[in-house]
C-alpha cells in the first residue's frame, strides 16, 4: 500500500508552483514513498519508546533577543539580487493569476 | 457592481446575525519580530531589510522578546488563557508579498486563548448597553511586505502589467485576534462590530504595544457576517477584508446583512468567499472563492525554538496591566461629575476623551462637554468626521473657554473664534486678532451705543425706572446687537441701570 498518491504529488506540485510532467510525477511518487516508508519506520520505533514528537534536535526553550534596531542591508546590494527591480522596489510579474 | 440590498432594518427583522473579527495589530516594537531592522513606518522602500526579512538561504530568525511580552499583555488585557508552552509555524504560500515563501504564524498552538472582551453599545435614548465579545484566540505572527500595482488604472490589482514590491513593512511583528461567533446581537449587529474595534483600539492604546492607526494600517478588521432565519442553524459566512476605520467596520457589515438579505429572500445561497471592501462605495465585491479549501501546509517552524512564558513573568506582567479602558473611562466620568446620560453620550460621540483632554488643558467639565457634544459634535456631523479628527484641539478649546472667563470674550463670540479655527484660520488668538472679535468693554465707546438703545426704545426705559429691573435685559439685547455681540455684557447693563438711576 504506497503512502502518496500520484494525485497528491500532482496537489502538492501545484500549490509549491512547479510544473511537473507525467512521467515526473510517476517517479517523484515512488520516490516519495520511500521517504514516507523511511519515517513510519522512525514513528514505530518512537511510539514504541514512547518518545514524543519534536521538531528540534535542540532541547532549548525562549531563545529571544532585545528589541534592538541593527542596520539593515544597502538597498542597492539588496536589489541587485533581484531578478528584476523599478523604482526602488523588487518588480514582479503580475499575480493576478494566482488569486 | 451594485447588488440588490434589503435595508438593514428590515433584514434584520427578517434574519438573525452572527458575526466575527479578525484583527490584526502591527506591535509598535522598534524592531522586526525576528532580525533587527528598524520596524518604523515611512522609511524609503526596502531600506529595512535584511538576509532574514528577505529569507535569503541559511539566514536564521530569532525571536524579539518585547513581541512575545507585548502579545501576553494583549492577551491578559483580553481576559485569555496563556500557554505554558506553544511554537510557532510556517504558513506556507506562493505570493510575493511573502519573500520566503511563507509566513511565520501560529496554528494550533496560539500564545493566548479563550478570553473575552465587555464593550458598551448605545442604544435607542442615548444610554449604552454591554455587550461581552467572545474571544477564540491572540497568536503572534509577521507582516507581510506591501505591493503597488503597475500599469492599471487605479493602482489596483485588476488590469495590472506588473507589481513592484516593497520589503520593509515583511517580517513586522503582527498580533492576530480573534473572536468567536457572536450571536445574539439582533439589530444591532454592525453597531456591536464598531463598538468592539473602537474598545480594542483603546485597550492596546492604554497597553502602549501599537500606535493603532487605522488609516496607517497599524490596526486592520477583516470582518464575518452570516444570516439565518431565527431559530435555523448559522448561515454560510462571508469575509471582508481591507476594514481599515472604525466608520467601514459599520458599514462593511451593514452593507454585507443587506446583501445577504436580499440573496437568501430571493432563495439564493450565500457563497462562501472572501470580499473586498470599498472605502468611497461603502460596499464590497467578490474576492476570492473559499470553496476549494486553501492548504497552507502549516508546520511547525523548525528554525526556532518552543516559547514557554514562566508563570511567575506572566503574573507580574499581569498585576502590571494598566487600568482597562472601560474601568477608567467610569472613574475618569465620576471625576468630572456629569450625569450617567452625558458620559453614555460622550462616548456614544467619540468624545469622551475629548472632553477630558479638554478638562485637562484646564477647563471646567461642563464647558468641555458644552462644546465637544455642542457646536462640535455639530461640526463633525456636518463634515461626515469623527469629532477627534476635527481640525481643533482640546487645548485650542480650553483656551476659548480660558478667555471667556476672563471676560474676554462672549459665549457668541467664542463660537466664531471657535468657527474661524475649524476653518483653518489658526488658534484662538490668532482668530481673534484676525477678526478683530474682542470684547468691547471700554465704557467711552459703549456710551454712545447705550444712549442709542434707551433713546429707541422709551418704554423699556420707563419699565426699568419704574422698578421692572428684568426689562433691561431688552436693552442689553440691543446694545449688543448694535455692537455685534463684541460689548462686555455686564458692563452694559451697569451703564444702562446708571443711566436710568436704577439700583440694583
Amino acid at each position: 500500500m504506497p503512502e502518496i498518491t500520484r494525485e497528491e504529488v500532482a496537489h502538492l506540485a501545484r500549490l509549491s508552483r512547479l510544473a511537473l510532467e507525467d512521467a515526473e510525477l510517476d517517479a517523484l511518487a515512488a520516490q516519495l514513498d520511500v521517504i514516507l516508508g523511511a519515517v513510519a519506520q522512525i514513528s514505530q520505533v518512537t511510539e514504541a519508546a514512547d518518545v514524543p514528537p519534536t521538531t528540534h534536535a535542540v532541547p532549548l526553550e525562549n531563545v529571544t533577543r532585545p528589541d534592538v534596531v541593527r542596520p539593515s542591508l544597502d538597498r542597492d546590494t539588496v536589489l541587485a539580487a533581484a531578478p528584476a527591480a523599478e523604482d526602488g522596489r523588487f518588480r514582479v510579474p503580475r499575480i493576478l493569476d494566482a488569486e | 457592481m451594485s447588488e440588490p440590498a434589503v435595508p438593514y432594518a428590515e433584514a434584520l427583522r427578517e434574519f438573525e446575525p452572527v458575526i466575527g473579527l479578525e484583527t490584526h495589530v502591527e506591535l509598535g516594537t522598534a524592531s522586526k519580530m525576528f532580525c533587527g531592522c528598524d520596524a518604523s513606518f515611512g522609511a524609503e522602500p526596502n531600506t529595512h531589510t535584511c538576509p532574514v526579512c528577505l529569507g535569503l538561504p541559511g539566514a536564521l530568525p530569532v525571536v524579539n522578546a518585547r513581541a512575545i511580552e507585548s502579545t501576553v499583555r494583549i492577551g491578559l488585557a483580553l481576559h485569555c488563557d496563556i500557554a505554558s508552552w506553544c511554537r510557532f509555524a510556517r504558513k506556507n504560500y506562493f505570493y510575493p508579498d511573502m519573500p520566503k515563501n511563507f509566513q511565520t504564524s501560529q496554528y494550533d498552538e496560539p500564545l493566548c486563548t479563550d478570553g473575552y472582551l465587555d464593550v458598551e453599545v448605545p442604544v435607542e435614548g442615548g444610554t449604552a448597553e454591554t455587550v461581552r465579545i467572545p474571544i477564540e484566540r491572540v497568536h503572534l505572527e509577521e507582516d507581510t511586505g506591501k505591493s503597488l500595482h503597475v500599469g492599471g488604472a487605479t493602482g489596483r490589482i485588476h488590469g495590472a502589467s506588473h507589481s513592484l514590491v516593497d520589503y520593509n513593512r515583511a517580517g513586522i511583528p503582527l498580533v492576530e485576534i480573534v473572536t468567536k461567533p457572536v450571536a445574539g446581537t439582533g439589530a444591532r449587529p454592525a453597531e456591536v462590530a464598531k463598538a468592539y474595534v473602537t474598545e480594542l483600539r483603546d485597550v492596546l492604546r492604554g497597553l502602549g504595544v501599537s500606535d493603532v492607526r487605522m488609516e496607517q494600517g497599524s490596526l486592520r478588521c477583516d470582518v464575518n457576517v452570516s444570516l439565518n432565519p431565527p431559530g435555523a442553524p448559522w448561515g454560510t459566512r462571508s469575509e471582508t477584508k481591507n476594514v481599515n476605520s472604525l466608520r467601514s467596520v459599520e458599514r462593511a457589515v451593514r452593507s454585507e446583512v443587506e446583501r445577504q438579505a436580499a440573496r437568501l429572500r430571493a432563495g439564493q445561497r450565500i457563497v462562501q468567499e472572501t470580499r473586498h471592501f470599498h472605502e468611497d462605495s461603502g460596499l464590497s465585491t467578490s474576492g476570492r472563492s473559499k470553496e476549494e479549501a486553501t492548504d497552507y501546509r502549516y508546520f511547525p517552524e523548525p528554525d526556532l525554538v518552543p516559547v514557554a512564558p514562566d508563570p511567575e513573568w506572566v503574573a507580574e506582567l499581569r498585576a502590571d496591566l494598566p487600568e482597562a479602558p472601560s474601568v477608567l473611562r467610569r472613574r475618569q466620568i465620576g471625576s468630572l461629575g456629569l450625569s450617567e446620560l452625558d458620559s453614555a453620550a460622550m462616548v456614544n460621540a467619540g468624545a469622551l476623551d475629548l472632553v477630558l483632554a479638554t478638562v485637562a488643558a484646564g477647563a471646567p467639565a461642563a464647558e468641555a462637554r458644552n462644546w465637544w457634544l455642542g457646536p462640535l459634535a455639530q461640526a463633525a456631523n456636518a463634515g461626515g468626521v469623527e469629532p477627534a479628527d476635527l481640525p481643533i484641539t482640546p487645548d485650542q478649546v480650553a483656551r476659548v473657554v480660558a478667555i471667556v472667563a476672563e471676560g474676554s470674550l462672549t459665549p457668541g463670540l467664542a463660537r466664531q473664534v471657535v468657527e474661524g479655527v475649524l476653518a483653518g484660520e489658526g488658534g484662538p488668538d490668532q482668530v481673534i486678532r484676525a477678526r478683530g472679535l474682542a470684547v468691547v468693554s471700554d465704557e467711552g465707546v459703549l456710551a454712545a451705543a447705550v444712549d442709542e438703545a434707551l433713546a429707541a426704545s422709551p418704554d423699556a426705559a420707563d419699565k426699568v425706572r419704574s422698578g421692572k429691573v428684568a426689562a433691561v435685559g431688552a436693552l442689553v439685547g440691543a446694545v449688543m446687537k448694535a455692537t455685534r455681540g463684541q460689548a462686555d455684557a455686564t458692563v452694559v447693563r451697569r451703564l444702562l441701570l446708571e443711566r436710568l438711576g436704577v439700583s440694583e
